[in-house]
């Protein structure tokens, strides 16, 4: 383990500032989800064009039949009464039709786009890199892909939908207004120059807010999840009294951005109510003075008064959709500025294949490679290293003396600041991530158990094994006998992050993946740690055989690993300071010789 | 149902509050009746009159009833704000505060998925409801109620018209209640699992980067995400029918009251003035009753969210103080003269069992640890070792037997007392979101929470753990925060700090699980030496997997099959024992 392992200050906020121009990506975001479903798009707009007609048409229609068809009917002809209502029936059936597909398409098109979004993000977060994950937090990224999604989910599903209707209502009302009476309509839209205003004053105050409560949101459920996940510690050490207060002061933040937002909801909506109904007083005024000047007839105000009413109508809806589209777009910003995070290290578009494996494994070089993290303070000095094919290497040193970055450069978790790291020849950074990881398998101390039996745990070494070859993994590293007396043996769930499973279990089913995936190179990072004695050793011998023709680097504090090694480097201070076969060193009396004989040491 | 009325405690003490804003939601929708109320009595009076001056006077009402309604609307959402965005955040500090009681063996059987979309997602959902959804599904009825009995002083007829309309929306909205509630709660709960699966994506990245296995979770996430698109697209389906059938009612019942109104003015039973007016109200009833599909929908979601809510509240702590905590409390820390066996950890015949399991993983083991003494606990993995340490302080509970410390029984302590008797290291050294110094002293606060220790303490407790040296380097020293939001340490200086939380404040228990495995070998014989003057004076069980740790003891027991084999000192046991004997490596 590497004391200078990423001591790269790790935001407590945001790890994502988001970019002045985050609203414009994330529009941008949004138009290349959409645009496969062009059509469907275009035929949802159609489909809500002749709902919110369909819907506009009605009250003409029944105005018809009380101004002309009712009294025909009283005078015996039935014909001007039925036809309207017959068209009103029509009209109505159709829209209810439209509603019915309107709203199965709107579904159906936001559900694409909520899969792909959802997809886009998690396949992102996969190949950013293990440097985003050391600076960012597993509940910020939960966060994002739960609390963010529900919100746009919710604009996309309800409030879209409404939007539109309500939109193609008020544009169908507007022009039939204008064909009636364009007067009369210039008086309606007057009331939307302070419509407009007011509109944009609380949009900006909305999204500020919104951006407000999503951070926040972030920040609380950042807290639960590291305090469920660390409940073990919570208990024991009595930390549930701070973590109510903390999450007190976290949620303090929340509520009063979502109290401002709803307040500014609640400004706002009073205010497009107020000016519909001075709107309709206007209307009112200016139509009877007209009336009674003989420049309009009754009919047309008494239309002109339904329709600013229906007009002004889907306005509180459009305010809750106002809001929820605020909500959407600032959680849409926040998913954006993780999609556009740049992995640090990225796959070659046009990879070199690496050669055939031999049958010794295969050579690995740092030709002048150097390291430092994003600080800038050299981790590695400038080094160079060749390790042939076939051979085992010891890696010792203190904490801290850069061990594992080392081996997280011959990972390629990290890519070197400068030189190259070599594979047969290859640039790793030539080589396609599958032929990678292929090649080159990491067992690190911490052996992290997914959802699902110890089977499937162990198949994450190879995924199409056969159980045959899951079970002869878990017999090379002991793990079978441990298996037997599970409850379900091999399909034994795990539970929670293993918790049925000992720490030494856990290792060993580390162990049976990386025996499963069956590399070419394997890297050992403090992978025995856990492990008692004799599993170490049952894992050594079946190492020992393992390691037949294949390339190995071993980092490990007991010492009980060299006895395996070709060879051993001895790490201080980023700097490869000793280099030889493991009887040399010890014989030529140097730091490995003092570590050699304090480990023969404590084992006695 | 039933679920969202336990939310009714929460909402007494503002329930007044609560009640004026429902009337005020009432009372702008209904006076906004009276604009077209208004408006037919300026056509049919001043207009038709040629009075300008009554004109200017009903306009300039239309303009008060036009303040009137969207004031009351303002003050019924500024009063509602704050409330409701107060009622959710009071439910998860409650449903958070729960969870952190709650025992671990509930905790291994949850996903933390489901409970953290519970403690977001669901309360969301319910505040929403709050605000909006419970007020307008009040007055909807009321409204449609209203309208009826004034359609009856109109024509009694339309009344019966709007009967029949009501009929099979009822009906129609019993049929989606069923079905609607079944796929709200597959899909929240499968949001619940999507939250699971981006967790252990994001917590197993190294082991998925290591061995290129980001297309299998992706995978699996897609299954997941698939999955909870069928159930969404399932609530949609139902939508749409709904929405379908709630909008065409009110409309097919305005075609009826045109029709049946004509036949009622043609053979004289009806006025025309009576058919205008119902058909303008109905008009008017149109928008509520359109909105009720939507409010069932989220009343359904939020019913939903609230059983998914109270589920987890009702999981009954498993492991709480003793009923006589009052009288336990007494013989805390402090008073330890009243114990009746100060120092001595026991353990009296444990039977360990985790509920599910079919064998017990601790199957009779008694050891008694003496004032002062450490005793070291070796064995192969699995055996049982770790279960030994969680029963100490409480983190399960013994199936039988029981474990003792100072003389009480464990579960006749109060958990606080109890917890604070000791310090503890688990194999994974877990840091919190907190500065160092912060994390070293948060084990030696006092049963009611008080006085850490001092600054002194905490460097005393690195010197011990070999930790004051890294410690010193970082940016801000003992001020640097660490753990999941702060600065990323390495395994071997997590377990360090974690080591000098344990020892910090010299508690009069030690309990470590495996302390030094992330230490190489010249830092874990330092911390070794120093280790021997605190465990002299303090009572310590200590895991143990290398014999330079097992040394360490005055005594080992070696476990195997969560049975005691042998006890003795490590050099007895190396000449007796042949199990200890492979076990610590010594070839045989």
């Amino acid at each position: 383990m590497s004391d200078h392992s990423d001591q790269e200050r790790r935001s407590p906020h945001e790890p994502d500032t988001l970019p002045p121009d985050i609203a414009q990506r994330a529009r941008r975001l949004l138009f290349d989800l959409a645009r496969p479903e062009r059509t469907g798009y275009l035929v949802l707009v159609v489909i809500l064009l002749l709902f919110g007609i369909g819907n506009a048409i009605g009250p003409a229609l029944i105005a018809q039949a009380m101004d002309r068809g009712i009294p025909a009917a009283i005078d015996g002809d039935t014909t001007a009464l039925v036809i309207p209502l017959a068209a009103f029936l029509l009209v109505t059936l159709a829209t209810g039709v439209a509603d019915f597909f309107g709203t199965r398409l709107t579904g159906t098109l936001a559900q694409r786009l909520m899969v792909s979004l959802r997809r886009r993000l998690f396949d992102h977060v996969q190949r950013l890199g293990i440097a985003y994950h050391e600076r960012s937090t597993s509940g910020r990224l939960v966060s994002r892909q739960t609390s963010d999604m529900e919100n746009i989910q919710v604009f996309l599903t309800g409030s879209l939908q409404e939007t539109a209707i309500g939109l193609a209502a008020m544009g169908a009302i507007a022009v039939t207004l204008i064909v009636m009476d364009w007067r009369m309509a210039i008086v309606v839209f007057l009331g939307f120059i302070p419509l407009l205003w007011v509109s944009i004053v609380s949009n900006r105050a909305q999204r500020r807010n919104q951006r407000r409560t999503r951070t926040a949101i972030a920040k609380v459920i950042v807290h639960i999840v590291e305090t469920l996940g660390g409940i073990r510690a919570v208990q024991s050490f009595r930390r549930e009294d701070v973590n109510d207060r903390r999450i007190v002061e976290e949620d303090r933040e929340f509520r009063n951005a979502t109290a401002a937002s709803l307040r500014n909801t609640a400004w706002f909506a009073a205010g497009t109510r107020l000016i519909g109904n001075l709107s309709m007083a206007a209307v009112l005024l200016v139509g009877g003075w007209l009336v009674i000047g003989d420049a309009l007839q009754v009919g047309m105000l008494t239309a002109f008064l339904l329709y600013v009413r229906r007009f002004y109508g889907p306005l509180d809806e459009l305010v809750q959709a106002f809001t929820m589209y605020q909500s959407a777009s600032a959680a849409l910003e926040k998913i954006t500025a993780v999609i556009d995070a740049v992995p640090e290290v990225v796959e070659p578009t046009s990879p070199t294949p690496l050669p055939a494996v031999r049958a010794g494994g295969r050579r690995v070089e740092f030709d002048d490679v150097a390291f430092s993290y994003g600080d800038g303070v050299p981790v590695l000095p400038r080094f160079d290293l060749e390790i042939p094919a076939g051979q085992t290497v010891a890696l010792v040193g203190m904490t801290g003396a850069g061990k594992s970055t080392l081996v997280k450069l011959l990972t390629r978790f990290y890519d070197p600041t400068a030189g190259r790291v070599l594979m047969d020849g290859v640039d790793l950074r030539e080589v396609a991530d599958d032929d990678l990881r292929r090649a080159v398998v990491m067992v690190t101390q911490e052996s992290y158990q997914f959802g699902g039996s110890i089977a499937d745990n162990i198949r994450i070494g190879r995924p199409g094994a056969t159980d045959q070859q899951v079970r002869d993994a878990a017999d090379a590293v002991g793990l079978t006998p441990f298996i037997r007396r599970m409850p379900d043996g091999f399909d034994t769930d795990v539970r929670k992050r293993g918790g049925r499973l000992s720490s030494g279990q856990r290792q060993l089913v580390s162990f049976a993946r990386a025996f499963l995936a069956d590399p070419d190179v394997l890297v050992l990072d403090e992978a025995t740690a856990h492990l008692d004695i004799p599993s170490e050793r049952q894992v050594q011998e079946a190492l020992a055989t393992v390691l037949e023709g294949r390339t190995a680097v071993i980092i490990a504090h007991r010492l009980s690993t060299v006895e395996i090694a070709d060879r051993v480097l001895v790490m201080d201070d980023g700097r490869l300071v000793e280099d030889d076969t493991p009887a040399a060193l010890i014989a030529s009396g140097g730091r490995f010789a003092k570590l050699h004989g304090a480990w023969e040491e404590s084992r006695a | 149902m039933r679920d969202l009325l336990r939310f009714w405690p929460d909402i007494r003490p503002r329930a007044w509050r609560y009640a004026v804003s429902i009337l005020l939601a009432l009372f702008s929708t209904g006076i906004g009746f009276l604009i077209p109320v208004l408006t037919g009595r300026a056509v049919d009076g001043p207009i038709a009159d040629h009075d300008y001056r009554r004109l200017v006077l009903i306009a300039l009402l239309v303009v008060a009833v036009g303040f009137a309604e969207s004031l009351a609307q303002l003050i019924r959402r500024m009063i509602t704000a704050g409330m409701t965005a107060d009622w959710e955040v009071l439910w998860r500090r409650r449903l958070f505060s729960h969870l952190q009681r709650l025992d671990i063996t509930h905790h291994d059987e949850w996903d933390s998925g489901q409970m953290l979309s519970r403690a977001t997602n669901d309360l969301t959902q319910l505040r929403r409801f709050t605000a909006f959804g419970l007020p307008f599904l009040v007055i909807t009825p009321c409204l449609v109620v209203l309208g009826g009995v004034i359609l009856s002083f109109i024509q009694p007829v339309f009344v019966v018209l709007l009967v029949l309309m009501s009929l099979p929306t009822m009906a129609g909205v019993a049929w989606f209640n069923s079905r609607y509630k079944i796929a709200a709660r597959a899909a929240q709960d499968t949001m619940g699992e999507v939250s699971t699966s981006v967790e252990e994506s994001v917590q197993g990245i190294r082991v998925l980067l290591a061995f290129g296995r980001s297309p299998w979770a992706a995978q699996r996430f897609r299954l997941i995400v698939e999955r909870l698109r069928g159930h969404e697209l399932e609530k949609v389906r139902l939508d749409a029918w709904l929405f379908g059938a709630i909008m065409l009612l009110p409309q097919l019942a305005l075609v009826a009251f045109a029709a049946v109104g004509a036949w009622g003015v043609v053979t004289g039973w009806a006025t025309l003035g009576q058919t205008v007016a119902a058909i303008t109200l109905m008009m008017y009833l149109r928008m509520p009753i359109e909105m009720f599909g939507f409010l069932l929908a989220d009343a359904l979601m939020a019913a939903t969210a609230a059983t998914r809510y109270w589920e987890l509240m009702d999981l009954e702590p498993r492991i709480t103080d003793p009923k006589a905590a009052e009288a336990a409390a007494v013989t805390s820390a402090a008073a330890s003269s009243s114990d009746p066996a100060t120092g001595v950890l026991e353990f009296d015949r444990v039977v360990f069992q985790h509920e599910d399991a079919e064998t017990p993983l601790l199957a009779g083991v008694d050891l008694r640890i003496a004032p002062g003494e450490t005793l070291a606990l070796v064995g192969t993995t699995g055996t049982g070792k770790t279960a030994m340490t969680a029963l100490v302080p409480r983190l399960f509970d013994v199936t039988e037997g029981a474990v003792r410390v100072d003389g009480h029984d464990v579960r006749d302590l109060a958990l606080a007392d109890l917890r604070s008797r000791m310090g503890v290291a688990f194999e994974e050294p877990i840091l919190f979101s907190a500065s160092v110094k912060e994390n070293v002293a948060m084990g030696t606060q006092s049963v009611d929470g008080g006085t850490a220790i001092d600054e002194n303490g905490v460097w005393e407790a690195l010197e011990i753990a070999q930790a004051a040296d890294f410690v010193r380097a970082l940016p801000d020293g003992l001020d640097t925060e660490v753990g999941e939001q702060g600065l990323s340490l390495s395994g071997g200086q997590r377990q360090r700090i974690a080591l000098a939380r344990a020892v910090a404040g010299r508690p009069r228990f030690l309990v470590l699980d495996d302390p030094l495995s992330a230490v190489d070998v010249d830092t874990e014989d330092r911390v070794q030496n120093r280790l021997r003057t605190v465990l002299a004076e303090t009572t310590a069980l200590i895991v143990a997997h290398r014999p330079s740790t097992a040394a360490l003891a005055d005594r080992v027991a070696v476990m195997d099959d969560g049975r005691i084999l042998a006890v003795g000192g490590h050099e007895e046991l190396l000449g007796t024992s042949a199990v200890y004997r492979t076990l610590m490596g010594v070839k045989v």
